[in-house]
């Protein structure tokens, strides 16, 4: 049976890795991913979970520690956060065209200067292209089955892709939640040992990372899109068996009220919840209103959002980064593009707000609604709106 | 000793782990080294290797010259590569999954991606203690890109980025002591070596490997083309380079200093130096000066050896009584 405890989410997190039994756990502290990596070495140290614990020197040794222990067959997990995913974004690179399974969690942080310690998504955006299959969990509880469900994923020998799993700095990982963990033997029925088919072996030799001429660049690198474009069906199929197996249903896109409303609102991350309640308060009031909330950053679920607001005419889209100089908020960007091209397609009104930690309150959410449907109708002199700055 | 010459490479095994066919330069003494290096080592072994040219001229889908799993990622992080296959052939074992028996691992690099850009990553590794070996292949410049000056390349040496001119002499920095560096994080093993003394290379390459914990080897490697010398005389600038000095050869083992030439007299470092085209411009002040600093860090090295032997011979003189308290 199940147990459902209250605890803090960066530790819930641990024992969800924990129940996944890695083999090499791989870490450089960075607030607020702290609490994550602490509760691991402690269950390294207390003997509750055998694993290495290597303590590196860098964040960049840390995914480099990775890469060699999933090449080497070994179920890999870490975790970091802003700078520290700056600091190794040359390494999380490499990754996903080597094929290497490696779990890690993202307490999503707001990249300096100035330095900030508190939660945004520019840390995210910034390794979009990097191949990585890219989950973003709204609860501990999506937490912890996302965690789960991430080895799995990517050690699907369709997929064999690495995965991250975001979560919002202090919004979740510092927040107490009951959260319910499945027993370790569900556990181990669901995510079978990693068998990774080629790894380093003295007794099979195969050399990794040899370099491409432009004779073959493109190839390996269509390989890799290929790849992770086929993965999202696997993503989904897995949901579906995590579902089966432990009754928590995930998608892509997840529906709150959207079904038929003309004005949606699109979250990304924990201030999800607070617009789940600025919604069901507007609903109540009568408004023709619904959101989305984006599970999947990448591979992007361009079918799951297109049909999630085919009914809607106003799309509003929330942004916790901002696109320097671009067009719009990189979310909202994105799907302006999933769109354009669609004969029917909503209007999509991009926002920017909650940056470095700033909050998001109900009412901010009721009148982020009310703003965009209004833009959508009269149009506005910005290429998109930064929420609650002060000019 | 002519007879043992002859003798002795039968006592080598033919299997090559570093394989003929690559691209290297003609008289490439890093390849020299690497062949050595890995023929010392049977095929239980997995390597990491650093982005430069051995990677470059070794590897290039869908070849590879090497007969040993192998693996490159980046510049500056072979030696965390290294800690992450170590710490995963370590759990898996411990934990009973089916994994070959006695596998070592060794990170290799160049001198840049050791003394500069890979710093942190080795003295980490090194810190941690991890049961692998570290192979710097040193050919004193940044030779994959095109003969740019590293930390490693040596005072009045010519390169691309430390050009001799008008206002220049070369480079005017010391070459970083990498050895002394691994050395000071207290590992069991750091030994230097060079292709021109191949038996010496392979032995240390081997006692490296076969250490538990983390080894450190520096192997000094002729490079004709960055070095501006004859491609027929890699060996010799080898063996000149520690019969002057400039390169002593020596074994550091659990901080116990050892050399491992036995050199009455130090030829003049201008032997070595006037068969290299980095270092022709240079006046024979310049050259003074070399000759002053490399004795002095010969010395250097000397006394700490010496100080070695002379503290055994005194042990031995008082007895092992005091040895054995910590």
């Amino acid at each position: 049976m199940a147990t459902r405890v209250g605890i803090e989410v960066s530790i819930a997190i641990a024992d969800a890795v924990k129940l996944a039994n890695p083999d090499v756990i791989a870490a450089y502290p960075i607030t607020p991913q702290t609490h994550i990596v602490e509760h691991l070495a402690e269950l390294v140290a207390n003997g509750e979970l055998d694993a290495e614990y290597v303590p590196v020197e860098s964040e960049h040794s840390a995914m480099s520690a990775c890469l060699g222990s999933a090449a080497a067959g070994a179920r890999t997990f870490t975790a970091t956060a802003s700078q520290g995913l700056a600091l190794m974004n040359e390494v999380v690179y490499v990754a996903a065209p080597m094929r290497l399974p490696i779990v890690m969690a993202i307490a999503n942080r707001a990249l300096s200067a100035p330095l900030s310690i508190w939660c945004d998504h520019s840390d995210m955006m910034s390794v979009r292209d990097t191949g990585w299959i890219q989950i973003i969990a709204e609860n501990g509880q999506q937490c912890v089955d996302n965690i789960i469900c991430a080895f799995r994923i990517g050690e699907d020998q369709r997929v064999l892709l690495p995965v991250m799993v975001h979560l919002d700095g202090f919004n979740l990982t510092h927040v107490i939640e009951p959260i319910e963990f499945p027993e370790q033997s569900e556990v181990d029925k669901f995510l079978p040992p990693c068998k990774f088919p080629l790894p380093l072996n003295p007794d099979n030799p195969v050399a990794m990372g040899d370099f491409a001429p432009p004779v073959i660049f493109t190839e390996a690198k269509w390989a890799q899109e290929m790849n992770i474009r086929a993965s999202k069906k696997v993503v989904l199929e897995i949901w579906d068996k995590y579902n089966k197996a432990f009754g928590r249903q995930y998608y892509a896109v997840e529906k709150h009220h959207s079904d038929g409303a003309k004005v949606v609102l699109m979250t990304m991350g924990a201030v999800g919840e607070t617009a789940s309640v600025a919604i069901d308060e507007l609903v109540a009031e009568g408004q023709d209103v619904g959101q989305i909330r984006l599970r999947l950053w990448r591979p992007f679920p361009l079918e799951e959002l297109r049909e999630a607001v085919k009914d809607a005419e106003v799309l509003i889209v929330l942004d916790r980064a901002i696109s320097y100089g671009g067009p719009c908020g990189p979310v909202a960007s994105e799907v302006k593009a999933a769109f354009y091209d669609q004969a029917k397609r909503p209007k999509v009104v991009s926002f920017v707000g909650g940056l470095g930690g700033r909050d998001i309150t109900v009412a901010g959410f009721k009148d982020m609604v009310k703003k965009g449907t209004e833009i959508a109708r009269t149009g506005s002199k910005n290429e998109y709106e930064i929420y609650g700055v002060r000019e | 000793m002519e007879k043992y010459a002859v003798y002795v490479p039968r006592l080598i095994k033919k299997r090559e782990n570093f394989a003929p066919g690559h691209r290297a330069c003609i008289g490439c003494g890093e390849a020299l080294a690497v062949r050595m290096a890995f023929k010392a080592l049977d095929n239980n072994v997995i390597v990491a290797n650093a982005t430069g040219c051995i990677e470059i001229v070794a590897s290039q889908l869908p070849f590879t010259t090497w007969h040993l799993p192998w693996i490159h990622t980046l510049f500056e992080n072979p030696a965390a590569v290294a800690s992450g296959i170590e710490a995963g052939y370590k759990a898996m074992k411990r934990k009973g999954m089916a994994v070959p028996e006695n596998t070592k691992v060794v990170a290799i690099g160049g001198d840049g991606a050791t003394s500069d850009i890979g710093l942190q990553a080795i003295s980490g590794a090194l810190e941690r203690g991890h049961d692998f070996t570290y192979i710097c292949f040193d050919n004193e410049a940044y030779m994959n890109t095109g003969i740019q000056r590293s930390s490693a390349t040596p005072f009045g040496a010519a390169t691309t980025t430390s050009p001799a001119g008008k206002h220049s002499f070369g480079q005017f920095t010391w070459k970083k002591n990498m050895p002394e560096i691994a050395a000071a994080h207290n590992i069991p093993y750091v030994a230097t070596a060079t292709h021109g003394y191949p038996f010496d290379l392979m032995a240390k390459v081997r006692k490296a490997a076969d250490t538990p914990g983390p080894a450190y080897v520096h192997i000094l490697s002729v490079c004709p083309t960055g070095w501006r010398s004859a491609t027929d005389t890699v060996n010799r600038q080898s063996r000149l380079a520690v019969q002057t000095g400039v390169f002593p050869l020596y074994e550091v083992e659990n901080g116990v200093y050892k050399m491992s030439i036995d050199l009455p007299k130090l030829r003049p470092v201008k032997d070595y130096l006037k068969i290299q085209g980095r270092f022709r411009h240079l006046s024979d002040d310049l050259i003074q000066q070399i000759q002053d600093r490399v004795e002095l860090e010969y010395q250097k090295i000397l006394e700490k050896a010496n100080n070695v032997t002379k503290r055994a011979k005194s042990k031995s003189k008082t007895g092992a009584a005091k040895a054995s308290a910590r």
